[in-house]
Protein backbone atom coordinates (compact mmCIF):
# COMPACT_ATOMS: atom_id res chain seq x y z
CA UNK A 1 0.00 0.00 0.00
CA UNK A 2 1.73 3.37 -0.65
CA UNK A 3 1.71 6.27 1.02
CA UNK A 4 -0.66 8.77 -0.17
CA UNK A 5 -0.28 11.43 2.81
CA UNK A 6 1.61 15.00 2.15
CA UNK A 7 2.13 17.60 5.16
CA UNK A 8 1.49 21.06 4.31
CA UNK A 9 2.34 23.53 7.24
CA UNK A 10 1.30 21.47 10.20
CA UNK A 11 -2.15 20.08 8.63
CA UNK A 12 -1.97 16.39 7.11
CA UNK A 13 -3.30 15.64 4.61
CA UNK A 14 -4.68 11.99 3.62
CA UNK A 15 -3.97 12.52 -0.21
CA UNK A 16 -2.95 15.07 -2.46
CA UNK A 17 -6.17 15.49 -4.25
CA UNK A 18 -8.30 18.31 -3.47
CA UNK A 19 -11.34 20.36 -4.83
CA UNK A 20 -11.25 23.82 -6.14
CA UNK A 21 -13.41 26.70 -4.29
CA UNK A 22 -16.20 27.65 -6.76
CA UNK A 23 -16.44 24.17 -8.37
CA UNK A 24 -17.30 21.73 -5.47
CA UNK A 25 -20.30 24.16 -3.37
CA UNK A 26 -20.04 23.48 0.33
CA UNK A 27 -19.20 19.75 -0.79
CA UNK A 28 -22.72 18.51 0.00
CA UNK A 29 -23.81 19.55 -3.51
CA UNK A 30 -22.13 17.04 -4.81
CA UNK A 31 -22.20 14.18 -2.03
CA UNK A 32 -24.14 12.12 -4.01
CA UNK A 33 -21.82 11.43 -6.60
CA UNK A 34 -18.84 10.09 -4.62
CA UNK A 35 -17.10 9.79 -0.79
CA UNK A 36 -15.94 13.14 0.15
CA UNK A 37 -14.17 11.40 3.13
CA UNK A 38 -11.51 10.03 0.02
CA UNK A 39 -10.15 13.03 -0.65
CA UNK A 40 -7.30 15.32 0.58
CA UNK A 41 -9.63 18.57 1.34
CA UNK A 42 -12.11 20.60 0.09
CA UNK A 43 -11.72 24.33 -0.55
CA UNK A 44 -15.54 25.53 -0.28
CA UNK A 45 -16.96 28.36 -2.33
CA UNK A 46 -15.93 31.99 -1.84
CA UNK A 47 -16.90 33.16 1.11
CA UNK A 48 -17.16 37.36 1.84
CA UNK A 49 -18.17 39.13 4.91
CA UNK A 50 -21.31 40.33 3.69
CA UNK A 51 -24.09 38.22 1.12
CA UNK A 52 -22.98 38.62 -2.16
CA UNK A 53 -25.88 38.17 -5.30
CA UNK A 54 -22.21 37.90 -8.13
CA UNK A 55 -22.92 39.18 -11.78
CA UNK A 56 -25.75 39.65 -14.16
CA UNK A 57 -26.79 36.31 -16.19
CA UNK A 58 -24.98 35.79 -18.54
CA UNK A 59 -22.15 33.59 -16.82
CA UNK A 60 -20.52 31.53 -18.54
CA UNK A 61 -19.22 30.44 -21.90
CA UNK A 62 -17.96 27.43 -23.23
CA UNK A 63 -14.61 28.22 -24.88
CA UNK A 64 -12.14 25.23 -26.65
CA UNK A 65 -11.13 22.92 -24.00
CA UNK A 66 -12.15 25.23 -21.53
CA UNK A 67 -14.57 27.94 -20.20
CA UNK A 68 -15.14 30.90 -18.95
CA UNK A 69 -17.26 32.45 -16.36
CA UNK A 70 -18.06 35.41 -14.62
CA UNK A 71 -20.52 34.48 -11.12
CA UNK A 72 -18.44 37.03 -8.98
CA UNK A 73 -18.02 35.42 -5.72
CA UNK A 74 -22.33 35.21 -4.78
CA UNK A 75 -22.64 33.97 -1.61
CA UNK A 76 -24.88 34.15 1.45
CA UNK A 77 -21.82 35.72 3.71
CA UNK A 78 -19.96 34.55 6.80
CA UNK A 79 -22.63 34.67 9.23
CA UNK A 80 -24.67 32.64 6.79
CA UNK A 81 -21.52 30.54 6.57
CA UNK A 82 -21.65 29.57 10.08
CA UNK A 83 -24.90 29.31 10.91
CA UNK A 84 -26.21 26.97 8.43
CA UNK A 85 -23.49 25.66 6.49
CA UNK A 86 -20.59 24.77 8.66
CA UNK A 87 -22.72 22.85 11.14
CA UNK A 88 -23.75 20.46 8.47
CA UNK A 89 -20.31 20.37 6.69
CA UNK A 90 -17.62 20.56 9.75
CA UNK A 91 -17.76 16.28 10.62
CA UNK A 92 -17.13 15.39 6.76
CA UNK A 93 -13.91 13.36 7.03
CA UNK A 94 -11.23 15.59 5.01
CA UNK A 95 -9.85 19.24 5.64
CA UNK A 96 -12.96 21.62 4.82
CA UNK A 97 -10.76 25.22 4.01
CA UNK A 98 -12.78 28.27 3.39
CA UNK A 99 -11.81 30.31 0.20
CA UNK A 100 -11.69 33.99 1.67
CA UNK A 101 -12.77 36.91 0.01
CA UNK A 102 -12.55 40.93 0.43
CA UNK A 103 -12.93 44.19 -0.89
CA UNK A 104 -10.63 45.63 1.41
CA UNK A 105 -7.89 44.71 3.77
CA UNK A 106 -10.12 45.47 6.75
CA UNK A 107 -12.69 42.83 5.03
CA UNK A 108 -9.90 39.97 5.17
CA UNK A 109 -9.36 40.49 8.30
CA UNK A 110 -12.26 40.75 9.75
CA UNK A 111 -13.76 37.74 7.60
CA UNK A 112 -10.50 35.92 9.13
CA UNK A 113 -11.34 36.24 12.29
CA UNK A 114 -14.86 34.70 12.07
CA UNK A 115 -13.27 31.45 10.70
CA UNK A 116 -10.43 31.43 13.02
CA UNK A 117 -13.14 30.66 15.63
CA UNK A 118 -14.34 27.53 13.97
CA UNK A 119 -12.50 24.17 15.45
CA UNK A 120 -13.16 22.76 12.12
CA UNK A 121 -11.88 25.18 9.62
CA UNK A 122 -8.02 23.98 9.79
CA UNK A 123 -7.23 26.27 7.21
CA UNK A 124 -8.22 29.37 4.92
CA UNK A 125 -7.17 30.03 1.03
CA UNK A 126 -6.85 33.95 0.96
CA UNK A 127 -8.10 34.83 -2.49
CA UNK A 128 -6.51 37.68 -3.91
CA UNK A 129 -6.62 36.58 -7.74
CA UNK A 130 -10.56 36.69 -8.26
CA UNK A 131 -11.32 38.53 -11.74
CA UNK A 132 -14.73 38.74 -11.37
CA UNK A 133 -15.55 41.46 -9.23
CA UNK A 134 -14.77 45.38 -9.35
CA UNK A 135 -13.78 46.17 -5.65
CA UNK A 136 -10.92 43.94 -4.32
CA UNK A 137 -10.02 40.39 -5.40
CA UNK A 138 -7.75 40.22 -8.35
CA UNK A 139 -6.13 43.99 -7.65
CA UNK A 140 -4.39 42.56 -4.87
CA UNK A 141 -2.33 39.74 -6.20
CA UNK A 142 -1.18 41.83 -8.91
CA UNK A 143 1.50 43.57 -7.47
CA UNK A 144 3.96 42.84 -4.65
CA UNK A 145 3.56 45.51 -2.24
CA UNK A 146 -0.69 45.11 -2.16
CA UNK A 147 -0.10 41.57 -1.85
CA UNK A 148 2.28 41.82 0.78
CA UNK A 149 -0.05 44.22 2.75
CA UNK A 150 -2.86 42.02 3.05
CA UNK A 151 -1.01 38.90 3.55
CA UNK A 152 0.56 40.63 6.78
CA UNK A 153 -2.38 41.93 7.91
CA UNK A 154 -4.39 38.44 7.43
CA UNK A 155 -1.54 36.79 9.14
CA UNK A 156 -1.57 39.13 12.34
CA UNK A 157 -4.89 37.68 13.17
CA UNK A 158 -5.03 33.88 11.65
CA UNK A 159 -2.69 31.13 13.44
CA UNK A 160 -3.60 28.51 11.62
CA UNK A 161 -2.76 27.17 7.94
CA UNK A 162 -2.60 30.25 5.62
CA UNK A 163 -2.87 29.44 1.96
CA UNK A 164 -2.89 32.22 -0.68
CA UNK A 165 -4.13 31.54 -3.89
CA UNK A 166 -2.59 33.27 -6.78
CA UNK A 167 -3.25 34.82 -9.81
CA UNK A 168 -1.70 33.78 -12.93
CA UNK A 169 -2.63 37.82 -14.61
CA UNK A 170 0.73 39.02 -13.72
CA UNK A 171 4.21 39.53 -15.55
CA UNK A 172 5.60 37.53 -12.89
CA UNK A 173 4.20 35.04 -10.91
CA UNK A 174 7.13 33.87 -9.05
CA UNK A 175 7.68 37.14 -7.23
CA UNK A 176 4.04 37.35 -5.91
CA UNK A 177 4.70 34.09 -4.51
CA UNK A 178 7.86 35.39 -3.13
CA UNK A 179 5.78 38.41 -1.70
CA UNK A 180 3.22 36.36 0.15
CA UNK A 181 5.74 33.93 1.94
CA UNK A 182 7.97 36.84 3.18
CA UNK A 183 4.88 37.71 5.03
CA UNK A 184 4.08 34.36 6.33
CA UNK A 185 2.19 32.55 4.45
CA UNK A 186 2.01 28.91 4.53
CA UNK A 187 1.36 27.50 1.11
CA UNK A 188 0.50 28.91 -2.06
CA UNK A 189 -1.88 27.46 -4.67
CA UNK A 190 -1.99 28.31 -8.01
CA UNK A 191 -3.25 29.41 -10.64
CA UNK A 192 -6.62 30.72 -10.30
CA UNK A 193 -8.37 31.34 -13.66
CA UNK A 194 -6.77 33.71 -16.49
CA UNK A 195 -8.68 36.58 -17.62
CA UNK A 196 -10.66 35.99 -21.18
CA UNK A 197 -13.22 37.02 -23.39
CA UNK A 198 -15.92 35.80 -25.61
CA UNK A 199 -18.05 37.54 -28.47
CA UNK A 200 -21.08 37.01 -30.48
CA UNK A 201 -20.27 37.55 -33.88
CA UNK A 202 -23.83 37.61 -34.96
CA UNK A 203 -25.37 40.17 -32.30
CA UNK A 204 -21.35 41.36 -31.51
CA UNK A 205 -21.86 41.68 -28.25
CA UNK A 206 -19.91 40.15 -25.32
CA UNK A 207 -21.28 36.51 -23.82
CA UNK A 208 -20.52 37.36 -20.86
CA UNK A 209 -22.59 40.21 -18.84
CA UNK A 210 -19.52 41.26 -17.46
CA UNK A 211 -17.86 41.46 -20.79
CA UNK A 212 -14.44 39.45 -19.22
CA UNK A 213 -14.22 36.25 -17.39
CA UNK A 214 -12.11 33.50 -15.85
CA UNK A 215 -11.04 31.12 -18.50
CA UNK A 216 -10.77 27.52 -16.94
CA UNK A 217 -10.09 23.91 -17.93
CA UNK A 218 -7.43 22.38 -19.94
CA UNK A 219 -7.03 25.09 -22.36
CA UNK A 220 -4.67 26.45 -19.64
CA UNK A 221 -2.97 23.36 -18.28
CA UNK A 222 0.65 24.21 -19.89
CA UNK A 223 0.47 27.80 -18.48
CA UNK A 224 -0.51 26.53 -14.99
CA UNK A 225 1.80 23.77 -15.31
CA UNK A 226 4.55 26.31 -16.03
CA UNK A 227 3.88 29.06 -13.09
CA UNK A 228 3.46 25.83 -10.75
CA UNK A 229 7.16 24.43 -12.09
CA UNK A 230 8.47 28.74 -11.69
CA UNK A 231 6.56 28.89 -8.21
CA UNK A 232 8.08 25.77 -6.96
CA UNK A 233 11.71 26.92 -7.89
CA UNK A 234 11.47 30.62 -6.10
CA UNK A 235 9.74 29.67 -2.57
CA UNK A 236 10.32 27.28 0.34
CA UNK A 237 6.78 26.99 1.31
CA UNK A 238 4.44 23.82 -0.65
CA UNK A 239 2.69 24.69 -3.58
CA UNK A 240 -0.63 23.76 -4.44
CA UNK A 241 -1.18 23.65 -8.18
CA UNK A 242 -4.66 23.41 -10.00
CA UNK A 243 -5.58 24.74 -13.87
CA UNK A 244 -7.26 22.23 -16.35
CA UNK A 245 -6.38 18.83 -14.33
CA UNK A 246 -8.88 16.42 -16.05
CA UNK A 247 -7.51 12.93 -14.97
CA UNK A 248 -4.61 10.92 -12.83
CA UNK A 249 -1.88 11.76 -15.21
CA UNK A 250 -2.35 15.60 -15.40
CA UNK A 251 -2.35 15.39 -11.19
CA UNK A 252 0.70 13.74 -11.63
CA UNK A 253 2.53 16.42 -14.03
CA UNK A 254 1.42 19.28 -11.77
CA UNK A 255 3.20 17.07 -8.74
CA UNK A 256 6.38 16.29 -10.88
CA UNK A 257 6.43 20.40 -11.46
CA UNK A 258 6.98 20.97 -8.08
CA UNK A 259 2.83 21.06 -6.54
CA UNK A 260 2.68 19.54 -3.05
CA UNK A 261 -1.15 19.10 -3.22
CA UNK A 262 -3.08 19.55 -6.37
CA UNK A 263 -6.69 20.75 -6.84
CA UNK A 264 -9.38 19.46 -8.91
CA UNK A 265 -11.83 22.16 -10.49
CA UNK A 266 -13.79 22.46 -13.49
CA UNK A 267 -13.29 18.63 -14.49
CA UNK A 268 -16.27 18.55 -11.76
CA UNK A 269 -18.50 20.13 -13.94
CA UNK A 270 -17.68 17.21 -16.53
CA UNK A 271 -17.68 14.15 -14.08
CA UNK A 272 -18.11 14.79 -10.49
CA UNK A 273 -16.41 11.39 -9.73
CA UNK A 274 -13.17 12.55 -11.35
CA UNK A 275 -11.54 13.49 -8.64
CA UNK A 276 -11.62 10.00 -6.25
CA UNK A 277 -10.83 8.33 -9.95
CA UNK A 278 -7.42 10.24 -9.35
CA UNK A 279 -6.53 9.31 -5.94
CA UNK A 280 -7.33 6.10 -7.37
CA UNK A 281 -5.41 6.82 -10.03
CA UNK A 282 -2.33 8.47 -8.31
CA UNK A 283 -2.19 5.32 -6.20
CA UNK A 284 -1.99 3.05 -9.38
CA UNK A 285 0.52 5.25 -10.63
CA UNK A 286 2.53 5.08 -7.69
CA UNK A 287 2.47 1.43 -7.64
CA UNK A 288 3.82 0.97 -10.78
CA UNK A 289 6.59 3.61 -10.77
CA UNK A 290 8.02 1.61 -6.99
CA UNK A 291 7.19 4.98 -4.94
CA UNK A 292 6.75 4.96 -1.72
CA UNK A 293 5.72 8.31 -0.64
CA UNK A 294 4.17 11.30 -2.74
CA UNK A 295 7.17 13.30 -1.96
CA UNK A 296 9.17 11.53 -4.14
CA UNK A 297 7.08 12.61 -6.49
CA UNK A 298 6.70 16.02 -5.83
CA UNK A 299 9.01 18.14 -8.10
CA UNK A 300 11.10 15.22 -9.07
CA UNK A 301 11.09 17.08 -12.68
CA UNK A 302 14.10 15.95 -14.72
CA UNK A 303 15.32 18.69 -16.71
CA UNK B 1 -32.99 8.44 -6.50
CA UNK B 2 -29.38 9.93 -5.85
CA UNK B 3 -27.75 11.38 -8.56
CA UNK B 4 -25.41 9.56 -10.50
CA UNK B 5 -22.94 9.96 -13.35
CA UNK B 6 -24.18 6.70 -15.31
CA UNK B 7 -23.44 5.30 -19.13
CA UNK B 8 -26.79 4.31 -20.55
CA UNK B 9 -27.01 2.50 -24.09
CA UNK B 10 -28.34 4.03 -26.87
CA UNK B 11 -31.10 1.88 -28.02
CA UNK B 12 -32.78 3.83 -31.06
CA UNK B 13 -32.30 7.39 -32.08
CA UNK B 14 -35.20 8.50 -34.43
CA UNK B 15 -35.47 11.94 -36.60
CA UNK B 16 -38.75 13.14 -36.15
CA UNK B 17 -38.35 15.93 -38.43
CA UNK B 18 -35.76 18.27 -39.51
CA UNK B 19 -34.59 19.11 -36.11
CA UNK B 20 -35.49 17.51 -33.97
CA UNK B 21 -34.47 13.28 -32.63
CA UNK B 22 -35.82 11.05 -29.94
CA UNK B 23 -33.23 9.51 -28.15
CA UNK B 24 -34.33 6.12 -26.39
CA UNK B 25 -31.93 5.12 -23.84
CA UNK B 26 -31.31 1.93 -21.98
CA UNK B 27 -30.63 2.84 -18.12
CA UNK B 28 -28.87 -0.60 -16.41
CA UNK B 29 -30.18 0.59 -12.70
CA UNK B 30 -33.90 1.43 -11.85
CA UNK B 31 -35.19 4.84 -13.15
CA UNK B 32 -37.88 4.87 -10.86
CA UNK B 33 -37.78 8.53 -9.83
CA UNK B 34 -37.56 10.64 -12.78
CA UNK B 35 -40.20 12.95 -13.03
CA UNK B 36 -41.21 15.60 -15.78
CA UNK B 37 -39.45 19.20 -15.73
CA UNK B 38 -36.35 17.20 -14.85
CA UNK B 39 -32.89 16.78 -17.36
CA UNK B 40 -30.13 14.86 -17.92
CA UNK B 41 -26.91 16.11 -18.96
CA UNK B 42 -25.42 14.55 -21.30
CA UNK B 43 -21.53 14.36 -22.93
CA UNK B 44 -20.85 14.71 -26.04
CA UNK B 45 -18.11 12.57 -27.19
CA UNK B 46 -14.90 12.82 -29.70
CA UNK B 47 -16.06 16.21 -30.82
CA UNK B 48 -13.66 18.65 -31.00
CA UNK B 49 -14.61 22.44 -29.37
CA UNK B 50 -17.25 20.67 -27.24
CA UNK B 51 -16.09 20.61 -23.39
CA UNK B 52 -19.72 20.66 -21.18
CA UNK B 53 -22.41 18.42 -20.95
CA UNK B 54 -25.39 19.04 -22.48
CA UNK B 55 -28.72 19.18 -20.71
CA UNK B 56 -31.43 17.72 -21.98
CA UNK B 57 -34.87 17.39 -21.00
CA UNK B 58 -36.75 14.18 -20.24
CA UNK B 59 -39.63 13.36 -23.06
CA UNK B 60 -40.51 9.99 -21.20
CA UNK B 61 -39.96 7.72 -18.87
CA UNK B 62 -40.85 3.90 -19.08
CA UNK B 63 -39.84 2.54 -15.41
CA UNK B 64 -40.13 -0.96 -16.22
CA UNK B 65 -37.77 -1.08 -18.89
CA UNK B 66 -36.08 1.11 -17.31
CA UNK B 67 -35.63 3.52 -20.55
CA UNK B 68 -35.51 7.23 -21.11
CA UNK B 69 -36.47 8.95 -24.10
CA UNK B 70 -34.81 12.27 -24.28
CA UNK B 71 -36.23 14.85 -27.44
CA UNK B 72 -33.05 16.63 -28.62
CA UNK B 73 -33.58 19.30 -30.98
CA UNK B 74 -30.45 20.50 -32.86
CA UNK B 75 -29.47 24.35 -31.38
CA UNK B 76 -25.44 23.83 -31.67
CA UNK B 77 -22.65 21.82 -32.46
CA UNK B 78 -23.36 19.47 -29.52
CA UNK B 79 -27.06 18.75 -29.87
CA UNK B 80 -26.25 17.60 -33.82
CA UNK B 81 -22.81 15.86 -32.34
CA UNK B 82 -25.64 13.96 -30.16
CA UNK B 83 -27.95 13.33 -32.93
CA UNK B 84 -25.36 11.95 -35.01
CA UNK B 85 -25.26 8.72 -32.26
CA UNK B 86 -26.03 5.81 -33.66
CA UNK B 87 -28.11 2.60 -31.79
CA UNK B 88 -25.56 0.43 -29.53
CA UNK B 89 -22.84 3.18 -28.14
CA UNK B 90 -22.86 4.28 -24.74
CA UNK B 91 -24.02 7.50 -23.46
CA UNK B 92 -22.55 9.33 -20.28
CA UNK B 93 -25.58 10.64 -18.69
CA UNK B 94 -25.49 12.80 -15.12
CA UNK B 95 -29.13 12.21 -13.83
CA UNK B 96 -31.84 12.80 -12.53
CA UNK B 97 -31.24 16.42 -12.33
CA UNK B 98 -33.41 19.86 -11.28
CA UNK B 99 -36.51 19.56 -9.70
CA UNK B 100 -39.76 18.67 -11.55
CA UNK B 101 -43.47 20.31 -11.87
CA UNK B 102 -45.59 20.15 -8.87
CA UNK B 103 -47.83 17.04 -10.00
CA UNK B 104 -51.57 18.18 -10.45
CA UNK B 105 -54.39 17.14 -7.33
CA UNK B 106 -56.85 14.97 -8.89
CA UNK B 107 -60.02 17.71 -8.83
CA UNK B 108 -57.49 19.95 -11.05
CA UNK B 109 -57.90 21.24 -14.77
CA UNK B 110 -54.72 21.40 -16.27
CA UNK B 111 -53.56 23.55 -19.61
CA UNK B 112 -50.20 22.32 -20.93
CA UNK B 113 -48.31 24.93 -23.52
CA UNK B 114 -45.73 23.55 -25.32
CA UNK B 115 -43.25 25.51 -27.84
CA UNK B 116 -40.80 23.83 -30.11
CA UNK B 117 -38.59 21.07 -27.85
CA UNK B 118 -40.33 22.60 -24.71
CA UNK B 119 -42.98 20.36 -25.75
CA UNK B 120 -41.03 17.36 -24.27
CA UNK B 121 -41.99 17.71 -20.43
CA UNK B 122 -45.72 18.93 -21.28
CA UNK B 123 -46.28 15.43 -22.60
CA UNK B 124 -44.89 13.62 -20.20
CA UNK B 125 -46.02 15.61 -17.75
CA UNK B 126 -49.79 15.13 -19.49
CA UNK B 127 -48.98 11.08 -19.47
CA UNK B 128 -47.70 10.89 -15.50
CA UNK B 129 -50.65 12.96 -14.13
CA UNK B 130 -52.99 10.91 -13.48
CA UNK B 131 -55.75 12.70 -14.63
CA UNK B 132 -58.99 12.43 -16.13
CA UNK B 133 -57.40 12.82 -19.86
CA UNK B 134 -60.87 15.27 -20.23
CA UNK B 135 -59.42 17.65 -17.79
CA UNK B 136 -55.68 17.92 -19.26
CA UNK B 137 -55.49 20.41 -22.14
CA UNK B 138 -52.25 20.28 -24.43
CA UNK B 139 -51.28 23.64 -26.54
CA UNK B 140 -48.40 23.21 -28.95
CA UNK B 141 -46.89 25.49 -30.75
CA UNK B 142 -44.37 26.07 -33.43
CA UNK B 143 -43.11 27.84 -36.36
CA UNK B 144 -44.94 25.38 -39.17
CA UNK B 145 -46.15 21.93 -39.51
CA UNK B 146 -42.71 20.75 -40.43
CA UNK B 147 -41.25 21.64 -36.86
CA UNK B 148 -43.64 19.52 -35.35
CA UNK B 149 -42.67 16.50 -33.88
CA UNK B 150 -45.33 13.61 -33.92
CA UNK B 151 -47.44 13.21 -30.25
CA UNK B 152 -49.68 10.60 -31.55
CA UNK B 153 -48.98 8.18 -28.60
CA UNK B 154 -49.82 10.98 -26.12
CA UNK B 155 -53.19 11.37 -27.27
CA UNK B 156 -54.94 9.21 -25.00
CA UNK B 157 -53.92 11.37 -22.37
CA UNK B 158 -55.48 15.03 -22.94
CA UNK B 159 -56.72 17.07 -25.63
CA UNK B 160 -54.43 18.35 -27.99
CA UNK B 161 -54.18 21.89 -29.27
CA UNK B 162 -52.15 23.39 -32.81
CA UNK B 163 -50.65 26.59 -33.46
CA UNK B 164 -48.08 27.44 -36.27
CA UNK B 165 -47.10 31.05 -37.08
CA UNK B 166 -47.42 29.85 -40.58
CA UNK B 167 -50.75 28.18 -40.46
CA UNK B 168 -49.80 24.81 -41.58
CA UNK B 169 -51.07 22.88 -38.38
CA UNK B 170 -53.92 24.30 -36.21
CA UNK B 171 -54.83 28.03 -35.45
CA UNK B 172 -52.21 30.31 -37.27
CA UNK B 173 -50.17 32.49 -34.95
CA UNK B 174 -48.71 32.01 -30.83
CA UNK B 175 -50.39 29.71 -28.66
CA UNK B 176 -51.47 33.01 -26.79
CA UNK B 177 -53.94 33.57 -29.29
CA UNK B 178 -55.42 30.27 -29.47
CA UNK B 179 -59.16 30.37 -28.74
CA UNK B 180 -58.57 27.41 -25.81
CA UNK B 181 -55.74 29.97 -24.22
CA UNK B 182 -58.13 33.26 -25.06
CA UNK B 183 -61.32 31.93 -23.99
CA UNK B 184 -60.82 29.16 -21.82
CA UNK B 185 -57.96 30.50 -19.23
CA UNK B 186 -59.47 30.82 -16.16
CA UNK B 187 -61.18 27.37 -16.68
CA UNK B 188 -57.75 25.99 -15.62
CA UNK B 189 -56.61 25.56 -12.18
CA UNK B 190 -52.88 25.07 -13.07
CA UNK B 191 -50.96 26.51 -16.27
CA UNK B 192 -47.79 24.56 -17.10
CA UNK B 193 -45.16 25.40 -20.10
CA UNK B 194 -42.36 25.00 -21.14
CA UNK B 195 -40.87 26.53 -24.24
CA UNK B 196 -39.19 29.72 -25.59
CA UNK B 197 -38.50 32.52 -22.74
CA UNK B 198 -40.72 35.13 -24.88
CA UNK B 199 -43.31 32.36 -25.09
CA UNK B 200 -43.25 31.52 -21.41
CA UNK B 201 -43.08 35.14 -20.49
CA UNK B 202 -46.38 36.36 -22.33
CA UNK B 203 -48.01 33.07 -21.03
CA UNK B 204 -46.63 33.63 -17.57
CA UNK B 205 -47.65 37.63 -17.52
CA UNK B 206 -51.36 36.59 -18.45
CA UNK B 207 -51.37 33.87 -15.48
CA UNK B 208 -50.28 36.37 -13.05
CA UNK B 209 -52.75 39.09 -14.15
CA UNK B 210 -55.49 36.60 -14.49
CA UNK B 211 -54.07 35.02 -10.42
CA UNK B 212 -53.84 31.32 -12.06
CA UNK B 213 -51.14 29.07 -10.81
CA UNK B 214 -48.39 28.52 -13.85
CA UNK B 215 -44.82 26.98 -13.71
CA UNK B 216 -42.46 27.53 -16.08
CA UNK B 217 -39.62 25.67 -17.27
CA UNK B 218 -36.54 27.63 -17.59
CA UNK B 219 -33.31 27.00 -19.37
CA UNK B 220 -30.30 28.94 -18.97
CA UNK B 221 -26.90 28.32 -19.85
CA UNK B 222 -25.45 26.03 -17.07
CA UNK B 223 -21.58 24.29 -17.20
CA UNK B 224 -22.42 21.65 -13.83
CA UNK B 225 -26.47 21.09 -13.96
CA UNK B 226 -26.12 20.08 -10.03
CA UNK B 227 -25.66 23.52 -8.75
CA UNK B 228 -21.65 23.90 -8.02
CA UNK B 229 -20.68 26.21 -11.14
CA UNK B 230 -23.64 29.28 -10.38
CA UNK B 231 -23.46 29.85 -13.62
CA UNK B 232 -27.08 29.20 -14.76
CA UNK B 233 -28.88 31.40 -12.23
CA UNK B 234 -31.91 33.71 -12.81
CA UNK B 235 -32.87 36.82 -11.04
CA UNK B 236 -35.64 35.75 -8.87
CA UNK B 237 -37.70 37.62 -6.42
CA UNK B 238 -35.53 35.98 -3.83
CA UNK B 239 -32.53 36.82 -5.29
CA UNK B 240 -30.31 34.60 -7.81
CA UNK B 241 -31.38 31.06 -7.82
CA UNK B 242 -30.09 28.48 -9.81
CA UNK B 243 -32.24 27.15 -12.59
CA UNK B 244 -30.30 23.48 -12.28
CA UNK B 245 -31.08 23.03 -8.55
CA UNK B 246 -33.88 25.43 -7.60
CA UNK B 247 -35.30 24.90 -10.70
CA UNK B 248 -35.55 24.54 -14.06
CA UNK B 249 -38.99 24.47 -13.04
CA UNK B 250 -40.37 28.18 -11.43
CA UNK B 251 -43.67 29.22 -10.31
CA UNK B 252 -44.41 32.29 -12.14
CA UNK B 253 -44.42 33.94 -8.65
CA UNK B 254 -40.97 33.96 -8.04
CA UNK B 255 -40.10 35.49 -11.21
CA UNK B 256 -39.54 38.58 -11.77
CA UNK B 257 -41.61 38.51 -14.76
Amino acid sequence: MVNLGIKIHELDFKNPIMLASGTCGFGEEIADFLDLSRLGGIVVKGTTLKHREGNAYPRMAETPSGMLNAVGLQNKGVDNFIANIYPRIKDIDTHIIVNVNGSTIEDYVALTERLNELDKIPAIELNISCPNVKEGGMAFGISCPSAEAVVKAVRKVYSKTLIVKLSPNVTNIADIAKAVESQGADSVSLINTLLGMAVNAETRKPVLSTITGGLSGPAIKPIALRMVWQVYNAVKIPVMGMGGIMNATDAIEFMIAGASTVQIGTAIFIDPTIPVQIVDGLALYMERHKMQSVSELIGSLQC
Amino acid sequence: MKKTVIDLLLLENKQLNKDNFLLKLQSPVPVSDIFPGQFVNVEIKDAQEIFLRRPFSVLDVDYQAQTITLLVKILGRGSKKLTEAQPGVQISTILPLGKSFTLPEKDDHILLIGGGSGVAPMLFLAKLCGLDPENVHVLIGARSITDHIDIEEYKPFGNFYFTTEDGSLGEKGYVTNHPVFTNKLNEFTKIYTCGPDLMMKAIGRIALENKLFCEVSLENMMACGFGVCLCCVEDTKAGHKCVCTDGPVFNVNDLKW
